[in-house]
C-alpha cells in the first residue's frame, strides 16, 4: 500500500472538561478516498479541523509524508497541500465565476508600471479547469448565484485542485443537493482520485459514502470504532455501524408498538 | 470517457442581455430620461447653453468626486455618513492656518489631506474592530467633526464663517489644481468656429473648464479601473459580497475596509479644497447633507445598499442626474422647494429598477 500522504496519530483533543477526540488515528494516501462517517457531535468536526490546521491536538501527532508536522495556521495547511472545502464553500454569490476561481489569488498581467487583473486568462482557465471536471459552463463571468448548488461545490473542488493541493478535506458536500447534484459531486471525487489526489470526504450519508470510498472511519463520541476497507464490510454492516442504524430499529419497533396500542 | 458533448442548454449570451445586467444600466436610462425631459420643458432657457452646461456640471462635478470612491466603500459593504460633516472640517482646517497663523495655502492644504485620511482611518479601524455597522459608527462621526468644526472655529476666530483665502491662495502652486478652469484655449476655439455662442464683448460665453470637472471625471475613471481591473478591486466586491468567504481564501478583508474609509475621507477633503479655493472662504455649515447626496447618487447609479454589487460609472451617472435636474429645476422656473422630492423619488423608483436587474442579472443565463 501506498504511503500515507497526511496521518493522524492517536491524537486526542479536550475543550475543557468536554472530550472531543480521544486516541483518533486516521490517515489518507494519495489516490485513495477515505470516508469519515458519524453522527452530529461524533467529532468529525473537529477531525477536519484538527487536519486542516485550525486546531492543534492536545496528545498524538500529525505527520505529513511521513515527516512529524505543526500547522501554524490554516494557510500554513493549505501550503502543505492539504485544501479544506468547507460548507460554506468560500464562494462570493455575486461576483463571476472567474473571479471567484481566482479570488485572493489573483493572475496579473503588467503593463509597463501598471499590473491589472488578468481578466481573459481567468476566464479560460476557469472555463477550462472546470470542463476538464466534466462541468460545462455557460459563460465563465456568470455570477457564481446562477449555479446550482452542485456546480457550486464543483467550482470549489475545481479551485482547490488547480491551487496545488494534494488531499482534499471535504466537508459534507453532498449534504445538501438533490440526487442528480450529488452524483454529479460524487463523480467529481472520483476524477480527482484518478489525478492522485488523497480525498477525505466527511459524510453522514452512507449510501453517498459507500459509491466512491475505499476506506471507511467511524466515528462515535470522539472514538473511532474503527478502520474498514470497502472489501471487509458491506454497506448494511456500514449502516448498522452509524449511530442511527440500532437506534431507527428501536424507534421502528416502538413505533409499531404504539400503533397497536392506539388502535386497540 | 464520455465524449464532450455541448450542454443541450448551452447558448450563447447575447450583447444585449449582458449589457442589461449592467448595474450602471439603470442610472444611464435615467439620465437619458432626464436630459429629454428638460430638453423638452427648459429647451429654450439656456439650460443646455454652454454656460448652463458647465452649471449643471459643476454641480454633478462635485458630488461625483464624492460619489465615486463612496460607491467603492458601498460596495464593500459599508458607508460613510461622516463625509459630509467631513467638508465642513476640511474646509476649517484649510482656512485657519493660512488666515490666522499665516501657513501658505500649500502647507494647510497637505496639512487637511494629511489629517482626513487619519480621521478616515480611524472610521475604518473603528468598524472594522468593533464590528459594529458603519452606519452607527460614521454617524457618530459625523456629529462629532460638525461639533468639532463649530467648536474650533468660534473659539479660533469668533465666528462661523472664515474667509479671505482668496487673496492668500493667489499666487500659491497648488492653487490652480483646485479652482480655475483648464481647456481655455480649446473653448475659444470652439467658440470661434462658432460651436460656443459669444458674449456682446465678443468673449466665449465660458472662458473654460472649470478643474474640478476634470477631477470628477479622472476620479470616476480611476475608480472603475480599481473596481474592474485591479486585484484590490476583486477584494473590494468580495469584502462587500460575502466577507467570511474572502477572509478564508486570504483576501485582507479590513485592509480593503479600512483603505476605502480613508478614500472616502480624502474625497471630502478634496471637495473642500475645491470649494474653499473657488469661494474664497470656509464656513461651519459646509457639506451639510452631502453624505446623503452621495450614497443618493451611488444608489441610482445601480450600487447595492448591501454590498457587493455596484458600479463607479454608474455613480458618476448619478451625479450626473443630480446635477441637470437641480439646474434644470431653477431653469424651468419650477420652485427649487420641489427638488429634493424629485430626487427622492428618483432614488426610491433607481431602488427598484435596480433590484429587478440584479434578479434578472442572478436568474437568467
Amino acid at each position: 500500500m501506498a504511503e500515507p500522504y497526511v496521518e493522524l496519530k492517536s491524537v486526542s483533543k479536550y475543550f475543557g472538561s468536554v472530550v472531543a477526540l480521544k486516541d483518533v488515528s486516521f490517515d489518507v494516501c494519495p489516490g485513495e478516498v477515505h470516508c469519515l462517517l458519524g453522527d452530529n457531535g461524533a467529532g468529525k468536526s473537529t477531525l477536519i479541523k484538527t487536519l486542516s490546521g485550525v486546531y492543534t491536538p492536545d496528545e498524538g501527532e500529525i505527520r505529513v509524508q511521513g515527516k512529524p508536522t505543526r500547522f501554524a495556521s490554516p494557510a500554513d495547511t493549505r501550503n502543505s497541500g492539504i485544501a479544506t472545502v468547507y460548507q460554506d464553500l468560500a464562494l462570493v454569490p455575486l461576483m463571476s465565476v472567474a473571479r471567484n476561481f481566482f479570488l485572493g489569488r489573483e493572475p496579473m498581467r503588467k503593463f509597463g508600471p501598471i499590473s491589472q487583473f488578468d481578466a481573459d486568462f481567468a476566464n479560460r482557465t476557469a472555463y477550462d479547469e472546470l470542463s476538464a471536471m466534466g462541468i460545462q459552463l455557460r459563460d465563465p463571468e456568470q455570477p457564481v448565484g446562477t449555479l446550482s448548488g452542485g456546480e457550486r461545490q464543483c467550482l470549489a473542488i475545481a479551485r482547490a485542485v488547480y491551487f496545488g493541493a494534494k488531499v482534499l478535506i471535504l466537508d459534507e458536500p453532498t449534504s445538501a443537493l438533490g440526487v442528480h447534484q450529488a452524483s454529479v459531486v460524487l463523480k467529481l471525487i472520483v476524477q480527482s482520485k484518478a489525478r492522485g489526489i488523497g480525498v477525505i470526504f466527511i459524510s453522514h450519508n452512507v449510501h453517498h459514502a459507500y459509491v466512491v470510498g475505499d476506506r471507511f472511519t467511524l466515528l462515535k463520541r470522539g472514538r473511532s470504532t474503527g478502520t474498514y476497507a470497502k472489501g471487509e464490510i458491506t454497506r448494511d454492516q456500514l449502516l448498522n455501524l452509524m449511530a442511527g442504524g440500532k437506534e431507527l430499529v428501536d424507534l421502528e419497533q416502538e413505533l409499531a408498538k404504539s400503533a397497536r396500542n392506539g388502535s386497540a | 470517457m464520455v465524449s464532450e458533448t455541448s450542454d443541450e442548454r448551452v447558448r450563447s449570451v447575447s450583447r444585449l442581455s449582458r449589457l442589461l445586467s449592467r448595474p450602471e444600466l439603470g442610472a444611464a436610462a435615467g439620465t437619458v430620461l432626464v436630459f429629454v425631459f428638460f430638453a423638452i420643458t427648459a429647451g429654450g432657457s439656456g439650460l443646455f447653453s454652454a454656460k448652463g452646461i458647465i452649471n449643471f456640471l459643476e454641480v454633478s462635478a462635485q458630488l461625483g468626486i464624492l460619489a465615486a470612491p463612496v460607491a467603492l466603500l458601498m460596495i464593500a459593504g459599508e458607508f460613510d455618513l461622516s463625509v459630509g460633516s467631513m467638508i465642513g472640517f476640511a474646509g476649517i482646517l484649510i482656512a485657519i492656518p493660512s488666515v490666522f497663523w499665516g501657513w501658505p495655502i500649500w502647507l494647510s492644504l497637505l496639512f487637511t489631506f494629511a489629517v482626513c485620511g487619519g480621521i478616515g482611518a480611524l472610521n475604518g479601524l473603528a468598524v472594522v474592530r468593533t464590528g459594529l455597522p458603519s452606519f452607527i459608527v460614521t454617524l457618530g462621526s459625523l456629529f462629532m467633526l460638525r461639533g468639532l468644526t463649530l467648536g474650533l472655529t468660534r473659539g479660533i476666530s469668533g465666528r462661523t464663517q472664515v474667509s479671505g483665502v482668496h487673496e492668500l491662495a493667489l499666487h500659491d502652486p497648488l492653487n490652480s489644481l483646485f479652482s480655475g478652469q483648464v481647456f481655455s484655449g480649446l473653448i475659444a476655439w470652439l467658440a470661434d468656429i462658432g460651436l460656443i455662442g459669444k458674449r456682446a464683448d465678443g468673449l466665449p460665453s465660458i472662458s473654460g473648464i472649470p478643474v474640478s470637472i476634470v477631477w470628477w471625471i479622472v476620479l470616476t475613471l480611476a475608480c472603475t479601473w480599481l473596481l474592474t481591473r485591479s486585484r484590490f478591486g476583486n477584494w473590494i466586491f468580495a469584502a462587500g459580497g460575502e466577507a467570511n468567504a474572502a477572509r478564508n481564501l486570504g483576501v485582507p478583508v479590513a485592509r480593503t475596509k479600512i483603505t476605502l474609509f480613508v478614500m472616502t475621507a480624502l474625497a471630502a477633503a478634496l471637495f473642500a479644497a475645491i470649494q474653499v479655493l473657488v469661494t474664497g472662504s470656509a464656513d461651519t455649515l459646509r457639506g451639510t447633507q452631502k453624505e446623503f447626496e452621495a450614497i443618493i447618487a451611488v444608489v441610482i447609479g445601480g450600487t447595492l445598499l448591501t454590498g457587493g454589487y455596484g458600479s463607479a460609472i454608474g455613480a458618476m451617472f448619478g451625479a450626473l442626474i443630480f446635477g441637470v435636474v437641480q439646474m434644470g429645476i431653477f431653469y424651468t422656473g419650477i420652485d427649487t422647494d420641489w427638488f429634493k422630492l424629485f430626487m427622492g423619488a428618483m432614488m426610491v423608483i433607481a431602488v427598484l429598477f435596480n433590484s429587478y436587474v440584479r434578479n434578472r442579472a442572478m436568474r437568467s443565463r
